[in-house]
């Protein structure tokens, strides 16, 4: 167009290959302005992250209504005896407790670490993990009661429809696989902040980006509780 | 790059013989900055907050409980249920991972993507239906 484009063009570093596509498409331009590109990159995992657990949910809600079965009532499949009597869902409405608990932590800890208060950013997230593996412990108690005692395969099981124990194992499984995950990405960011790679700078973008993470893992039982045990 | 030298910075000026004394001794000097960059952040609220939150989502998760329990059924279990869904989802959101105070391009960003997530329910509660109705027309009442 202009001659002032033309030398701009010309004058482009002279990139070949996938170097010159990189560059062409990130040509010094910045959407998220002001955002840790860690930060962007992060809420675009959980976008897709979002849209598996979405197609989990959609195709669970899909074999639910199409059934000619009955579906298994999940506040009796999940009901625990204490003190000699079935109490409903009990152990679902725990295991919800300690995460959300966990997401506290993990928001906390997201806040000390911005006040730089290293010792309490620490011990916070130790804290998350904790509850976490709390979690996934609880979690394998509740398989363990299922496929053992309730004999629920992911083919078949006593209560009803087959596919309830498809459901049932891909999406619990799914997000326990985020959760174990989880507390081993909290154990290694927890790690490093105790040795204090991150004091210097004040960069405890790190720790905000974990956090992003954990309150997912939430999120996403969030709507495993409502649509599976509840519903 | 800078990350680079800081790292490097980082391992001279840290003495490995005391780790643990380390944080009990910065606080005073750590704190009058930390104040100062957050304020640049523009992270900085009180913990106030997040535990108001955190009792929201607690009352809100018992009440979704309850619905279980005392076997509310029907619509007004399902309405009770999805409501308490989406005000959990959005105190988590909001709050927790604090997308209340991102940029408006970041948050649309992440946000607006989901919602075409409603087409494929939508075309899916359509096929399921018509599976239904198949599996009833043809085979009958269960297997």
């Amino acid at each position: 167009m202009t001659p002032a484009t033309l030398t701009k063009t010309e004058s482009a570093p002279a990139e070949r290959g996938f170097r010159s596509l990189a560059a062409d498409w990130s040509s010094d331009q910045e959407v998220f302005k002001q955002v840790h590109w860690g930060k962007a990159m992060m809420w675009i995992f959980l976008l897709s992250d979002t849209f598996v657990f979405s197609c989990f949910l959609t195709a669970y809600m899909t074999v639910r209504s199409s059934t000619t079965v009955p579906w298994p009532n999940p506040s009796e499949v999940f009901a625990l005896d204490i003190g000699g009597r079935p109490i409903p869902l009990i152990l679902i409405a725990i295991m919800t407790f300690i995460l959300i608990s966990s997401s506290g932590t993990m928001a906390m800890a997201v806040n000390f670490g911005y006040r730089r208060d290293r010792l309490k950013t620490t011990l916070l997230m130790l804290a998350t993990a904790a509850l976490g593996a709390t979690f996934v412990s609880m979690q394998a108690f509740e398989w363990t009661k299922l496929i053992v005692d309730e004999g629920v395969r992911p083919w078949g099981n006593p209560m009803g429809a087959p596919q309830f124990g498809s459901c049932f194992f891909m999406i619990t499984g799914f997000h326990g696989l985020h959760v174990s995950a989880g507390v081993i990405y909290l154990l290694v960011i927890a790690s490093k902040v105790a040795r204090g790679r991150y004091e210097q700078k004040g960069n405890y973008e790190v720790v905000e980006i974990a956090g992003l993470y954990w309150h997912f893992v939430d999120l996403v039982w969030v709507f495993i509780f409502a649509l599976f045990y509840l519903w | 790059m800078t990350a680079d030298n800081d790292e490097v910075a980082e391992r001279v000026t840290q003495t490995p013989a005391h780790p643990v004394a380390q944080p009990v001794s910065l606080p005073q000097p750590a704190h009058g900055k930390g104040s100062a960059s957050a304020q640049v952040h523009g992270k900085q609220h009180p913990i106030g907050m997040y535990l108001k939150a955190w009792g929201y989502l607690f009352v809100l998760s018992a009440m979704s409980y309850l619905v279980d329990y005392f076997h509310v059924e029907g619509v007004l279990r399902w309405a009770l249920i999805l409501t308490f869904m989406i005000l959990k989802a959005g105190l988590i959101v909001a709050i927790f991972m604090h997308m209340a105070w991102e940029r408006l391009s970041l948050i649309y960003a992440i946000l607006v993507p989901p919602l075409c997530l409603g087409t494929l329910v939508l075309f899916m509660a359509i096929e399921s239906n018509y599976t239904f109705w198949t599996r009833i027309i043809f085979f009958g009442k269960g297997p």
